[in-house]
């Protein structure tokens, strides 16, 4: 059997669903082991894996870049899995490519789909795949949602492994304190219509027309990533991965390509209806009605049918 | 500080992506190309914390078709500092074989900061700032929003998934991998970079021995198209309509 390996992603004493899914799809493919870095307790929530590794010290109490790293190399020379399965999140980047290098491992990022010796991973935003093959072990970034959680997911007490801490005196990165997101604004996440804005609306003028189709459906403006990057809107509407995941009963998305981080906040919309003037976008797989119209032809349109 | 920004040229996505005849590749000869937009993002942080903090700003980049004009956007924008890496850079070039060259040229250069873009959409064998890092011997950090000077150290915000960040001490030196700049990245007009294009001098440094990417592309194909959303057509009155209708019948509206 294949050893698979998981590194498990955990902040605030919880265990993140992209774990359970690396778990479940790791079950497919050999002998799972997550690699719990951090407090032991957490092994409780891992009752999915077969066993449990855990490096436990002080300074891996909150995640921190280079101590977890640090940690994971450890693990990783003590073991020589097979594959190690990561997600392609913020946590999963600090620590997947570097030891990709370190290790001289292969490594093959954005998967969504993984078989023994291929993995296939989707680019350009969504719109192309590529196939990747693998000799040897290898280290895999995995895009949220692309499995199940359930299938990871599992009652009892795993068998856990300690491992030995490596020297963490002379640290560069301290962890100082984690930052909420900042109230006062629009919950994005209780909103039963969610019309969302994405690169397509192309200006900050233009998301004035965007917040009145909003509100004549009697809902709020979301956004994709490029609006938030270019402070057209604050953090708070944003949808996707470092932001926020969504289920409302409308998503109308206006002008967004559906790239894999979009789509992994989004997809379990009620009902999805995406415009966007190409029509090879993304977007369209994953909603329920298209349409290639002009967005500043179709805002007006709607708006002055409401 | 001395920050060196490694920064790159990928498709642009508003154009039709196709797969060459090796089934392997995009075709490129069409292909239209711009900034990273995560790179942009980065040379931003960089000159804000320039501009706030002193140091200087180098840009860099491997050789490629629009490489001069790229570096001659970053020094219109502001950076101290320009260099090309030389080598054989056509077509793919895979991230291990780009932060291994930077890698390279970034230690004879000396630094204290590396900032380049959290990501591209052509990162097929992962993300360039932890290669770099680990090439380099030094810790990384991702999904940066910023970085500003506190004391002694610099003090950087990661973003995670749910609206949550970290607030990191650091000790330079270190890679950062930018999500996004505190402001949005400056616009130069073509008369500027045409004008700073004339004044600036492209150090080259060539790459010695190039690495591989560790894996091979089986085959790149698109997704299936369709299969999901049902088309309401590209007339927008017609569609506005329809979608009407359909928040009608499902009682939305």
């Amino acid at each position: 059997m294949s050893k698979i390996f998981v590194f498990v992603e955990h902040l605030n004493g919880n265990v993140d669903d992209i774990t359970y899914e690396l778990i479940g799809k790791g079950k497919e493919l050999g002998d799972v082991t997550a690699v719990l870095i951090g407090p032991k307790d957490l092994a409780s929530q891992l009752g999915g894996a077969g066993n449990v590794i855990n490096v436990d010290d002080p300074a891996l109490s909150d995640f921190n870049p280079e101590a977890y790293a640090k940690a994971m190399s450890a693990v990783i020379d003590a073991e020589s899995p097979d594959m190690v399965l990561f997600g392609y999140t913020s946590m999963g980047m600090d620590i997947s490519s570097n030891l990709s290098v370190s290790k001289n491992l292969p490594f093959v990022a954005y998967a969504t789909e993984i078989s023994a010796g291929s993995i296939v991973s989707s680019l350009y935003g969504g719109k192309v795949n590529v196939e990747s093959s693998v000799s040897g072990s290898c280290i895999v970034s995995v895009i949220p949602g692309s499995f199940p959680a359930d299938a990871g997911k599992g009652d009892g007490s795993p068998a856990v492994q300690d491992m030995a801490a490596p020297d963490f005196s002379s640290l560069s990165v301290k962890f100082r304190k984690l930052i909420e997101p900042e109230g006062g604004d629009v919950d994005i996440t209780t909103q039963e219509v969610l019309v969302s804005a994405g690169r397509g609306i192309q200006s900050d003028e233009n998301i004035p027309m965007v917040e009145e189709l909003a509100g004549k459906l009697g809902g709020a403006v979301s956004c994709s990533r490029p609006i938030v990057d270019n402070k057209w809107l604050a953090k708070t509407r944003q949808v996707g991965k470092s932001g926020l995941k969504v289920k409302p009963k409308l998503y109308l998305a206006l002008g967004i390509s559906g790239a894999p981080e979009h789509i992994e906040g989004m997809k379990n919309a009620d009902l999805i209806i995406a415009c966007n003037t190409d029509p090879n976008a993304p977007i369209f797989k994953f909603a329920h009605y298209g349409c290639t119209a002009d967005l500043f032809d179709l805002i007006p349109a709607l708006t002055s049918k409401l | 500080m001395n920050i060196v920004v490694p920064i790159k040229q990928v498709p642009d996505l508003v154009e039709e992506l196709e797969i060459d005849g090796s089934g392997k590749d995009l075709d490129r000869e069409w292909l239209k190309y711009k900034i990273n937009e995560f790179d942009d993002h980065a040379l931003e942080e960089a000159l804000l914390y320039k501009e706030a903090n002193g140091g200087t700003v180098t840009a860099i980049t491997l050789d490629g078709d629009d490489a001069d004009k790229l570096l001659h956007t970053a020094i219109a924008k502001g950076a101290d500092k320009i260099v090309k890496v030389t080598g054989d850079f056509s077509g793919a070039v895979s991230s291990h074989t780009a932060a291994k060259a930077m890698a390279d040229a970034i230690q004879s250069l000396g630094f204290d900061i590396v900032m380049t873009g959290v990501q591209a959409v052509d990162d097929r064998d992962g993300q360039v700032a932890g290669m770099i890092a680990a090439h380099l011997g030094v810790p990384n950090v991702n999904v940066v929003t910023s970085v500003d000077q506190d004391g002694g150290a610099l003090v950087v915000h990661k973003e995670y998934a749910g609206g949550v960040s970290g607030e990191f001490e650091v000790n330079t030196p270190v890679v950062f991998g930018i999500q996004a700049a505190k402001e949005t990245p400056r616009y130069v007009p073509v008369a500027k970079i045409r004008k700073a294009s004339r004044g600036a001098e492209i150090q080259e440094i060539a790459a010695s021995d190039l690495a591989g990417a560790g894996s091979d592309v089986a085959r790149m194909f698109k997704p299936e198209s369709g299969g999901g959303a049902e088309m309401l057509g590209d007339d927008a009155e017609a569609a506005a309509a329809k979608i009407i209708e359909i928040l009608n019948a499902k009682g939305i509206k």
